[in-house]
């Protein structure tokens, strides 16, 4: 990108004029202001895109595979473990990953934080495209995935909380599209769009904030079906949803930090100075709000264990696992978020996130199919399993940048807006 | 215009808050219901020190329920040495009910146990099923309706007694397979189910709930020591239509002891109280701090506007 902007100044695209006075068409901006032999080019030199030329040739067969011959042919089609990867994954990962979305939304447009603004874009497109594949992975595990309205609209168990975050991630995902909508509006040059939706912004955030505290911690309460079968030490009947809703604010606030690195990293091209300059301080800011939540999760996850009276436990084999998952997971990242914010250094911070992050997908596994089953025996995943899995995050990361490239999310829109 | 406009908005956002919280509210609105035992359900007690294992149980089944053929004839007894993760026979998609042998030390002879749903008073399988897919019938039967299952298999993980099984094998048309007492067939007649029927030691007997109990109860106490004092599934997981009578501790012959003396539907009511105090509270509790964190940016806007006209 780095040698056609140098020779073409037109592009990227900030506006909707070319700067000869022209308008830029939807299909020149399809196509970054590239001509297609150009965008063949830099599609090719690439690395990251041919390993996902290499994902998908395998991905994709296996994916037909499953909606023929059913979840038999890609997975262990185990009785005693219901939910594998797809959803300890796909659907139980992927989701406090996103809670970037209502995060970030909250600070800028509730709290009035207009310091993180740069920032909240990215949040949220990171919350919406969370979601909107957790629901692709869950339409892969589904039995009946063309059922998938059938809990709004056809039979309703109302009383389960399953019903509850189907009916929350409905919503919450309407609603993160109406939160981004200003954003694509501005690219295609809709300006009505946009200010209807600016002046709905504070309902949208304040329904963020409802939809996510419950279906976050709804995701939990989900294990507080199996209080028999899951290892206590992961489960705990009072605590549960607030544990899943609390790890999910340092989960979301984490993988910004995540994606803004990678974004300045990968893509100097895309982003403007107001982004850049102030990625910093904003990385910083998201870094202390991480050791905030993660403190709070540290301390309500040993109220659990003393609630529960669980201290035995630690001294088992097990125990000591889920010792390794909090000082791996929780207290090291705690740490290296304090540190970094106060000394400023940025690059800690940054390790920390991906630390964390990774590790509420390891905390999220292990609840859903390590400590799940703990009497009888563990389950290794099909690897078409974990091949789908990775192919389907493949599309998302795919689809991520492929939108990060075109809408004004990690720079201003110069135009009219 | 600015300042109207950001009134406006400010009115009509929290319109959409509002709204979308009462159109929320109604989905948990019965989410504390509760439901109790059918008085005239009926029930069947399974007498360990009766059953010689000899799979009557599983051949009238899979005649009864048109069950695919199984790849053992009936009267195999290796079965009971198969092992499968370390793990003895469960039930899946092709038979919903299985014996299995246990070697318990200080017993003279193998254990036999006879294993199908056990068709809870308040079924884990039932409370979690966000389709209603699952009916708890006055006969007792926990029945399953698979035109609006989703095959989520929540209720897999929910059940205590890893009882439904998922037809995974199939694309177009899986569903959950599990024992349904019969329930079609024979149950809603006031049949015994064809397990029960073809039971040539009398191991299972068959009656209404309560009067099951009695039998259990009295058969303890008519023969101290030959039983554990304690009817498994008297009150395990809020009580089961099938019980279980045994001489030795039921750890030792495969049920698990840790599922709660209580319907594992309590374990969620929990957070399903949280739902509309958040529904309620957060608008106005975030809507507050807005008002509050922004108040400085309105008091200056006042200002300006006052200089203006000034």
């Amino acid at each position: 990108m780095k040698k056609f902007s140098t020779s073409n100044p037109a592009i990227p695209i900030v506006d909707l004029v070319k700067p000869d006075g022209s308008s830029w068409t939807l299909k020149e901006k399809l196509w970054l202001g590239l001509t297609p032999q150009q965008y063949k080019e830099q599609f090719f030199r690439n690395w990251i895109n041919w390993m996902m030329v290499g994902i998908f040739a395998i991905g994709i067969p296996i994916i037909i595979q499953r909606y023929i011959f059913g979840l038999e042919a890609v997975t262990h089609a185990s009785n005693d473990y219901p939910w594998g990867l797809f959803l300890g994954f796909g659907l139980f990962g992927m989701v406090p990953l996103s809670a970037s979305g209502f995060m970030l939304g909250t600070t800028v447009e509730i709290f009035g934080r207009k310091d993180f603004l740069p920032i909240e874009r990215l949040a949220l497109l990171n919350g919406l495209l969370g979601y909107f594949f957790a629901v692709l992975f869950l339409e892969v595990d589904l039995g009946m995935p063309w059922r998938l309205p059938y809990p709004m609209f056809i039979s309703l168990g109302p009383a389960a909380v399953l019903f509850l975050v189907a009916w929350h991630v409905a919503t919450y995902l309407s609603v993160q599209i109406a939160e981004l909508v200003p954003a694509f509006c501005e690219w295609y040059g809709w300006l009505k769009g946009k200010r209807w939706i600016k002046s709905i912004v504070l309902g949208l955030t304040v329904s963020g904030i409802i939809l996510s505290t419950l279906h976050q911690g709804a995701l939990g309460a989900l294990f507080n079906y199996a209080p028999a079968k899951i290892h206590p030490l992961w489960i705990s009947a009072e605590f549960q949803w607030i544990h899943f809703f609390c790890s999910s604010i340092f989960a979301g606030l984490s993988m910004v930090i995540v994606s803004s690195t990678l974004v300045i990293w990968t893509m100097q091209w895309r982003v403007d100075d107001r982004f850049r300059d102030s990625l910093d301080r904003i990385t910083l800011g998201l870094g202390k709000g991480c050791s905030y939540a993660m403190i709070t999760y540290l301390v309500i996850k040993i109220i659990a264990i003393a609630h529960d009276q669980e201290w035995a436990y630690l001294l088992t084999g097990w125990g000591q696992y889920y010792l390794l998952e909090l000082g791996v997971a929780v207290v090291l990242p705690m740490f290296m978020f304090a540190i970094g914010v106060k000394n400023h250094w940025v690059g800690i911070v940054r390790i920390a996130a991906l630390i964390s992050a990774v590790g509420i997908i390891w905390n999220r596994l292990n609840t859903s199919m390590i400590a799940y089953n703990w009497k009888l025996y563990p389950e290794i995943p099909h690897w078409k399993e974990v091949w789908i899995c990775i192919t389907l995050y493949s599309l998302y990361f795919l689809t991520y940048r492929f939108i990060l490239y075109r809408l004004p999310i990690v720079y201003e829109w110069k135009g009219e807006k | 215009m600015n300042k109207q406009l950001s009134r406006r908005g400010f009115i009509k956002g929290g319109l959409a808050g509002t709204v979308a919280a009462t159109v929320l509210k109604d989905t948990n609105a019965d989410a504390g219901h509760h439901f109790e035992a059918y008085p005239n359900a009926m029930g069947v007690i399974v007498d360990l020190t009766r059953c010689v294992g000899c799979r009557s149980c599983e051949a009238a089944c899979n005649k009864e329920q048109e069950l695919p053929a199984q790849p053992e004839p009936f009267d195999d007894f290796n079965v009971f040495d198969q092992r499968l993760h370390g793990q003895r026979r469960r039930t899946d998609e092709t038979r919903y009910t299985v014996v299995n042998r246990y070697e318990v030390p200080g017993q003279d002879h193998p254990l036999f146990r006879k294993q199908q749903c056990n068709h809870c008073n308040e079924p884990a399988c039932l409370t979690s099923c966000f389709v209603n897919a699952y009916t708890k019938t006055p006969e007792g039967a926990v029945i399953y309706n698979s035109k609006v299952c989703v095959g989520c298999r929540t209720c897999m993980i929910a059940c205590p007694f890893y009882v439904p099984t998922f037809k995974y094998s199939s694309a177009f048309k899986p569903k959950i397979m599990k024992c349904v007492f019969c329930y079609d067939t024979r149950l809603k007649e006031g049949k015994p189910p064809a397990c029960v029927e073809a039971c040539p030691q009398e191991a299972l007997t068959f009656g209404k709930r309560d009067d099951m109990l009695d039998v259990g109860h009295q058969r303890i106490r008519m023969n101290p020591g030959k039983y554990v004092e304690h009817i498994y599934g008297e009150h395990e997981a809020g009580g089961t239509s099938w019980m279980y009578l045994s001489p030795v501790p039921f750890d030792k012959v495969g049920l698990d002891t840790d599922v709660p003396q209580e319907p594992i539907l309590n374990y969620v009511t929990g957070f399903l109280a949280i739902v509309p105090m958040v529904l309620t509270i957060w608008p106005a509790l975030f809507t507050g701090f807005h008002l509050l964190a922004t108040r400085k940016d309105r008091i200056e806007e006042l200002e300006n506007d006052d200089k203006q006209e000034a």
